[in-house]
């Protein structure tokens, strides 16, 4: 029981990260009807504004301390940050450990501008082409995204730590009633999963009780009509690309000190957000929340021994098999609206 | 949205077709040369760099290039000669190899066996690379080292760490100097024995591909000699990012050490992940949980962070060596030297074995007196060298695999600054690390005969 517990523990905090790329890419689709193949590329930006925000307050005075040499036998140096020179050890240590969640406030109008940006720039210029176009085209702009990160910041992983209160672990099987060790979790993935549901919540929000949400989910719904009444709903549209690829980078940024970034994590994520997108029926934002928890836990069920010993190798393919079987027997994914997509 | 005239199918089936086309291969034509492939003609010889330029392990190839390019300055007498004065064979005298002027070529292995494939062929086919080296991966190693024994050049294999590469799947064309598994394991042991006792149960979490499942073969054979019980051993497929879900289940197994069989980006999650879920901090049997990293490199200990610290694990070379351990290993402080004047900051492993074996096939080439490939082999097996910074050295003719001593560190708690990530906890001696070539974990395959193609 410890052990199925323990798993859909874990399943909530991937599906946290499925959840909101998916979320993004679903919103897109929905409104410019652009499959954004460059969305996994937002996520890794967002890590890196987290990694970039850390070197930013990090950026240390330098000085040569001729008492110890370096592995050449020259004086080594001295680093002080300084934000630690200018706000006092104490505050400025604090400003450094606090770097991620400093990174959030960094990030959004990075995200929203490049958003903007690539929307404007480019991917206006293929809503009329082909789908191949579209799809590489994004694809080709996900690629040059990772290679401009990887150029500037290289291709090793950088370690990029959340605040020192959230590191470590909380036993979670103590308080209800199981033996010490049984059910341990992070505090930070706790953290993950509560600024998932806030952000998806506030989606949602967004989209549900203001005057712009209900005219994109009118566009959504029937984009000519809203068109005819005068209203620009190409502009809203281009909006919400930038608030897409906002999310995105959030969900990048808050995941940066669960696994150290790298140029390529946005490719990891891709593949698994879109068949997120396919099962939860494309363009539904409800869709993509229910994938993308459902198949982030159904993935940490399939990697626990019992079920590999069963089924070997379950856990490398469980999101596709159950992505197969849920688009045979309802071709419009879980909550597609009928009609759409179904051919 | 209704409006829409994309179609679910419209859209996987593009998906698929971009994504097919984006992968092919690229097929080029060979071209022979008499008596063997690629006999050097003018007054140049070109060698092939094989390294990963793009992908996760970028960076170590990039370092590779470094190394590389190193080799072929000090070869053709330029720089300071690096290793070259401390070398205990004295053949080679910055003249290039044999007189002739030592060229490059470098291809992008992108650390996938069918891409590192392509460019070794046409590195050998189209540029007429007479030597192929580099490399990250013992995938990928396995794939070019078979290419080359069919094209007829010498393979030079850079960071591969499978027994399998001079096990079941050695060639006679092909040569390692990095150490594998078994050595690992064999080195470790006395070392997690002494640190950590002979009563403990270990939880394996392994890649699963080649290298994975030969190193934990090694390590899980090596503590269980000790007394250590094996409670689990886990498969994570490669391609994993998030290890929580491994990695959660540890805790409640009975096992008091993880030893995570994993390289690269895969052992900097799974550690990561491993740190996160309080491991380092909890105890199990009554005794502090540990968790062992068989194979580890400064690259990846800078990914790490400050998880990696107090974590124990094994190296090739270390740029510390000659420092702290003394003049057995010679050329240490030479490369070190030349390598951080032209680059700025120590090499790395994978750096110091690429460096070592171009000039290891420099040497034996000019030893032979021929570039023939089989005359290489031949001044290659069994040769005894020194001055590379690991030590006396042996290139036993049995498996083409080298025997030198293997360096067992520990991630430093508190480094000094970003360069010295790992501490030089033990360095075991060759006899320690040394095993039959009819050795069961590495049985399987035959060395076969030379090749010299055309």
């Amino acid at each position: 029981m410890d052990q199925i517990i323990l798993q859909f523990l874990n399943g909530l905090d991937k599906g946290s990260a499925y959840a909101l790329i998916a979320l993004g890419l679903t919103l897109i689709f929905g409104t410019l009807g652009v499959v954004n193949f460059a969305h996994g590329a937002l996520f890794m930006i967002g890590a890196f504004c987290a990694v970039t925000v850390q070197r930013i307050l990090t950026l240390s005075t330098v000085v040569e301390d001729p008492t110890k040499t370096d592995f050449l036998g020259n004086p080594s140096k001295i680093s002080t940050p300084y934000v630690e020179s200018w706000f006092g050890p104490e505050t400025g240590a604090a400003l450094i450990d606090w770097s991620v969640p400093l990174a959030i406030v960094f990030a959004i109008p990075i995200m929203v501008v490049l958003g903007f940006i690539m929307e404007r720039g480019l991917i206006k210029h293929f809503y009329k082409r082909p789908h191949a176009d579209q799809i590489l085209v994004t694809f080709g702009l996900a690629i040059v995204l990772q290679e401009v990160i990887k150029a500037f910041y290289g291709a090793n992983p950088i370690p990029t730590g959340a605040p020192e209160v959230f590191r470590g672990s909380f036993d979670f099987g103590v308080l209800i009633g199981f033996d010490p060790n049984a059910i341990i979790y992070p505090y930070w993935r706790m953290v993950y999963f509560a600024f998932a549901a806030v952000i998806i919540g506030a989606v949602f929000a967004f989209l549900q009780f203001t005057t712009f949400g209900m005219v994109v989910r009118a566009g959504m719904a029937d984009r000519e009509t809203v068109g005819l009444l005068g209203i620009n709903i190409d502009r809203r549209f281009t909006i919400m690309f930038g608030i897409a690829a906002a999310v995105a980078g959030l969900a990048g940024v808050m995941y940066a000190p669960i696994n150290s970034p790298n140029y390529h994590m946005g490719m990891d994520f891709l593949v698994l957000s879109f068949v997120v997108v396919v099962v939860g029926g494309m363009g539904s934002l409800p869709g993509a929340v229910l994938a993308g928890f459902l198949l982030g836990i159904l993935e940490a069920f399939a990697s626990m021994n019992e079920v590999k010993a069963i089924f070997p190798g379950i856990d490398q393919i469980i999101i596709y098999v159950v992505a197969i079987i849920i688009i045979l027997i309802r071709p419009r994914g879980l909550m597609g609206r009928k009609g759409v997509m179904e051919e | 949205m209704s409006n829409s005239n994309f179609t679910r199918r419209g859209v996987l089936k593009t998906g698929t077709i971009a994504g097919a086309g984006l992968a092919l291969p690229t097929y080029l034509s060979a071209a022979a040369h008499e008596g063997f492939t690629n006999a050097p003609t003018g007054d140049t010889v070109t060698l092939g760099f094989n390294v990963p330029q793009s992908g996760p392990y970028a960076d170590e190839g990039m370092d590779e290039l470094r190394a590389f390019e190193l080799a072929v300055e000090h070869l053709n007498g330029q720089g300071d000669g690096g290793m070259l004065s401390t070398f205990s064979s004295k053949v080679l005298d910055g003249t290039g190899i044999m007189g002739k002027k030592v060229g490059f070529v470098s291809g992008d292995t992108q650390t996938k066996s069918d891409a590192a494939r392509a460019s070794a062929k046409s590195m050998i086919e189209k540029d007429g690379a007479i030597m192929i080296s580099g490399g990250s991966s013992s995938g990928v190693a396995v794939a070019v080292q078979g290419l080359c024994q069919e094209a007829g050049v010498i393979f030079m294999a850079g960071l591969t760490h499978s027994n399998d590469t001079t096990g079941k799947d050695k060639k006679a064309n092909g040569f390692r100097h990095f150490f594998n598994a078994y050595m690992s394991a064999a080195a470790l042991a006395p070392v997690l024995e002494q640190l950590y006792g002979k009563d403990r149960r270990a939880y394996h979490l392994t890649a699963d591909y080649t290298w994975g499942w030969t190193q934990e073969e090694s390590i899980a054979a090596a503590t269980e000699a000790l007394g250590w019980e094996t409670v689990e051993k886990v498969r994570t497929p490669l391609a994993s990012t998030d290890f929580s879900s491994y990695i959660a289940p540890v805790l409640n197994s009975g096992a008091d050490v993880l030893v995570l069989n994993h390289y690269g980006g895969n052992m900097v999650n799974s550690l990561t992940n491993a740190v996160q879920f309080g491991l380092r901090e909890k105890q199990a049997n009554g005794k502090n949980f540990e968790i062992v990293v068989p194979l580890y490199s400064e690259l990846m200990a800078k990914g790490a962070g400050r998880n990696i610290a107090g974590i124990v694990g094994s190296q090739n070379w270390d740029w510390k060596l000659e420092n702290e351990k003394g003049d057995r290993y010679a050329g240490t402080n030479a490369f070190v030297q030349s390598f951080g004047e032209k680059y700025g900051f120590p090499p790395s492993q994978a750096a110091q074995t690429c460096y070592a074996q171009t000039l290891l096939y420099a040497d034996a080439v000019t030893r032979a007196g021929s570039f023939n490939p089989c005359a290489v082999v031949e001044a290659l097996e069994d040769f005894e060298f020194d001055g590379l910074g690991n030590g006396p050295t042996l290139y036993r003719g049995g498996d083409h695999q080298c025997f030198k001593d293997v360096i067992v560190v520990r991630g430093k708690e508190n480094p000094e600054n970003e360069f010295d990530l790992v501490e030089i906890v033990e360095v075991t001696p060759t006899d320690q690390v040394t095993y039959p070539v009819d050795h069961p974990m590495f049985s399987g395959g035959a060395l076969g005969s030379c090749n010299p193609g055309a």
